[in-house]
């Protein structure tokens, strides 16, 4: 293969509907968010919050109800996600349950898994994190020493995780291990997935600040963690075909584009009431680049919809997504001169600070741009 | 289940329509037709197989000698003939009639063209004077398309090919980019016309559709050359600064095929959005030519610089193209002003409206 096809995203005249509640819904919840939470975007954490989109019955909006789903459309929970991140809602608690932990549990786990937990992420109530990178254990993730080795009717489990983003808010973390010893002919063999309860004993979650000072990430140590037989998720063995499954869901969404996108809503505000053509052009650049993921980003959403695996598209519009957020804050200091200090200048450069701040974590995590450039290189049949 | 029928019917049109063009375009846009039309020539056995199989005339609705497919899936022929590197004016051709049922007019036979400027009037006894430049494959056209000023303000206007002066240039791929004058011209018109912008936006959406038909098959060769070409004893794609590169150019190429989908649904719908619309498409496709066809020309080597070399058929009408109908910042402007005029709190609703 050697093009990709990204076909238009089916219309979707519920999904439509679905914004107009969720604008409604979110003008009144976040009437006195100030600019710089709005700017944190998907790192935004208020479990509350979570609770009443759960209550709202928009948490795992496309999963079965018997799971506490609602059987409706990718589309529109594509709709639902843009709509809270544009809006910068603090969807930080539920948001890794909700995109990636509970599909691969809808996808993987045994009925009473699923029963068990689904519903509680569906009402907001539980937190999942990502168990996957380690110390010496980055790009190639496939390189993880933390093991679980088999004991009784169980596993114990041994091993550091890092980087593991909400550790501290979690209830449950995915745990990517070895379940065999690596055979470095078959690097990918031997890996297993498991759900691990983090209050359980011999776990140690340790906060790590990022360059901010802010506590996000995590080190989460394991010492002879006994794991009950039925955390294991999925089969053993398929720990790496299950994760790489994950990463059409963790990498598609509008999330991967729209980390920036409070920033550019008060560049707009300062720009008011009206701009150079310069100022202009600049802006329209960046729109465009939105526009345009946007439209690939539903059109993958329309892929999973009808049950394809688009984890190369997924791929890309996470390339394409990362570069845009990241020229957001180039453009917008360029656009706007520092003057004397007014209320709304502050705010302006206190939103523009965030986000120059962490914007080169956008290329890093959920795979490295030249991680995912290579992933894409492989489509075009180059590796 | 009768909307879900006419779907499918509207997809196979689109698709069998695609699939005519490939196939024709494949056989018979040789290198010594490209040669021949290259040195001023008018490639009429070609141009009357296309006609032949209907495309000029596939986006005109039944009872302006269409056949009722959908007008994105007739636009959508566009990144087909962008996947050819096509030297003639199907896209303006297809403009030209979509603008002209559109208002009324009658469709002549044969290429057609839209004006990308002009000073042009009419009195009040419907005669034209002025002149029309940047009109594509003008010295070919049956009849040339401009936008008037009438009596009671603008007027579309198809001016007769015998009544034009034809001053011959050249875009930047050497296709023919004319300047027409006309004085006194009795011309059909049409006083509902679509504004001056509307019609630069759709003949900016059929550029941005053939760069992004022309990205893909320079995605397509470019990868398939470093799968090939061997340099320290093995494929110059089995090195990482290479395969970097082409992951982006095949990032470009299906950026564009995205916002090239965006501008055909909305000249199709033909609604208030079509402007905020094609210009992300413009400009997103005009950036993605640029970027992709430095890309290309790198990993080609010195091979993709020569006339002998197809690359330069693609490279060189993605330059041309993304100029045509406005360039990037034209339309960034464009666009640009009406997302700031959105304000704050309408900005968002302006990027979902698009
Ligand atoms: C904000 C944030 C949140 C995160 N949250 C989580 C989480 O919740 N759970 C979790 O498991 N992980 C998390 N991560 C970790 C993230 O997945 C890793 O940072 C990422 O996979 C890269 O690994 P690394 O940081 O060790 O860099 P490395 O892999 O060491 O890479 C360093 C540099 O080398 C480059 N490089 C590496 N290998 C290659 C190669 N083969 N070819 C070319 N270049 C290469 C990389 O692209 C990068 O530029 C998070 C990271 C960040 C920044």
């Amino acid at each position: 293969m050697s093009q990709f096809t990204f076909p238009s995203p089916p219309p979707s005249p519920e999904a439509e509907v679905l914004r107009t509640e969720i604008r409604a819904f979110l003008a009144t919840e976040l009437k006195d968010r100030a600019p710089i939470d709005r700017a944190q975007s998907w790192n935004g954490l208020d479990p509350a919050f979570s609770r009443r989109l759960g209550e709202q019955g928009w948490l795992g909006l496309t999963w079965p109800k018997a799971y506490g789903g609602q059987e409706r459309s990718a589309l529109e929970r594509y709709v639902l996600l843009e709509e809270l991140l544009a809006a910068g809602a603090p969807v930080g608690a539920h948001w890794i349950a909700e995109r990636q932990s509970g599909p691969s549990l809808l996808r993987f786990g045994t009925e009473a898994q699923k029963a068990a937990i689904l519903p509680r992420i569906a009402a907001g109530e539980c937190f999942f994190c990502i168990g996957m990178s380690e110390p010496d254990s980055g790009s190639d993730l496939a390189s993880v020493r933390t093991k679980a080795v088999r004991e009784g009717d169980g596993w114990r489990v041994n091993g550091t995780k890092l980087w593991t983003t909400n550790a501290t808010h979690c209830h449950y973390m995915i745990l990517f291990c070895r379940t065999a010893p690596l055979d470095r002919e078959h690097r990918h063999a031997g890996t297993s997935q498991f759900v691990v309860d983090l209050s359980l004993p011999g776990i140690t979650i340790r906060p790590i600040r990022n360059l901010v000072g802010e506590h996000h990430f995590n080190e989460v140590v394991f010492e002879d963690v006994l794991l009950p037989e039925d955390a294991l998720l999925g089969r053993e063995g398929e720990g790496w075909a299950q994760v790489t499954g994950e990463l059409a869901y963790e990498r598609s969404g509008p999330e991967r584009f729209l980390s920036s996108f409070w920033l550019l809503v008060e560049l707009v505000r300062a720009l008011q009431p009206v701009a150079d053509a310069r100022t202009e052009i600049a802006l329209g650049r960046l729109g465009a680049q939105l526009i345009t993921l946007r439209r690939m980003s539903r059109s993958v959403a329309g892929l999973l919809q009808a049950g394809a695996d688009p984890a190369l598209e997924a791929a890309m519009v996470k390339d394409l997504g990362a570069l845009v957020e990241q020229e957001i804050p180039e453009i917008a200091r360029d656009l706007v001169a520092e003057g004397p200090p007014t209320p709304q200048s502050r705010t302006f450069a206190e939103v523009l600070a965030y986000t120059t701040l962490h914007a080169p974590s956008f290329s890093l995590r959920g795979g490295t741009r030249e991680i995912l450039r290579g992933i894409i290189a492989r489509g075009l049949g180059l590796r | 289940m009768m909307e879900a029928h006419t779907d499918l019917q509207a997809d196979d049109a689109g698709a069998m329509l695609r699939e005519t063009a490939d196939r024709l375009l494949a056989d018979r846009l040789t290198p010594q037709a490209r040669a021949r039309s290259a040195a001023g020539e008018w490639p009429d056995e070609l141009w009357a197989a296309l006609d032949e199989v209907g495309l000029p005339a596939a986006i005109l609705p039944e009872e302006a000698g269409g056949f009722g497919v959908p007008v994105a899936d007739a636009l959508s022929l566009l990144t087909v003939a962008g996947s050819h590197a096509l030297q003639l004016p199907l896209a303006d051709t297809m403009l030209a009639g979509l603008v002209l049922a559109r208002a009324g007019i009658e469709v002549p036979a044969g290429p057609l063209a839209v004006a990308q400027g002009c000073e042009a009037r009419l009195d009040p006894a419907g005669r034209a004077t002025g002149h029309a430049w940047g009109v594509p494959w003008g010295r070919h056209a049956r009849a040339v398309v401009v936008l008037a000023d009438g009596p009671g303000g603008p007027v579309l206007v198809a001016l007769p090919q015998a009544a034009l002066t034809v001053e011959p240039g050249a875009d930047i791929a050497g296709d023919p980019s004319d300047t027409v004058r006309f004085e006194a011209v009795a011309a059909p018109s049409a006083p509902a016309p679509p504004s001056a912008a509307c019609l630069r936006a759709a003949g900016a959406a059929t550029r941005a559709l053939m760069i992004a038909g022309a990205l893909g098959a320079v995605s397509t060769m470019t990868a398939g050359y470093a799968r090939e070409r061997r340099q320290f004893g093995r494929a110059i794609g089995q090195f990482q600064a290479v395969q970097q590169n082409l992951a982006v150019l095949a990032g470009q190429a299906a950026s564009a095929a995205a916002a090239a989908g965006l501008a055909a649904e909305a000249v199709a719908a033909w609604g208030p959005g079509l402007l905020p619309a094609v210009a992300a498409a413009k400009v997103r496709t005009g950036e993605a030519a640029g970027q992709a066809a430095a890309i290309a020309h790198q990993v080609h080597g010195a091979i993709g610089f020569t006339q002998e070399h197809r690359l330069h058929h693609y490279t060189r009408r993605l330059w041309a193209w993304r100029d045509a109908f406005g360039r990037e910042a034209e339309w960034a402007q464009v666009l640009g002003r009406h997302l700031i005029a959105a304000g704050p709190d309408g900005l968002w609703p302006a990027i979902t409206a698009a």
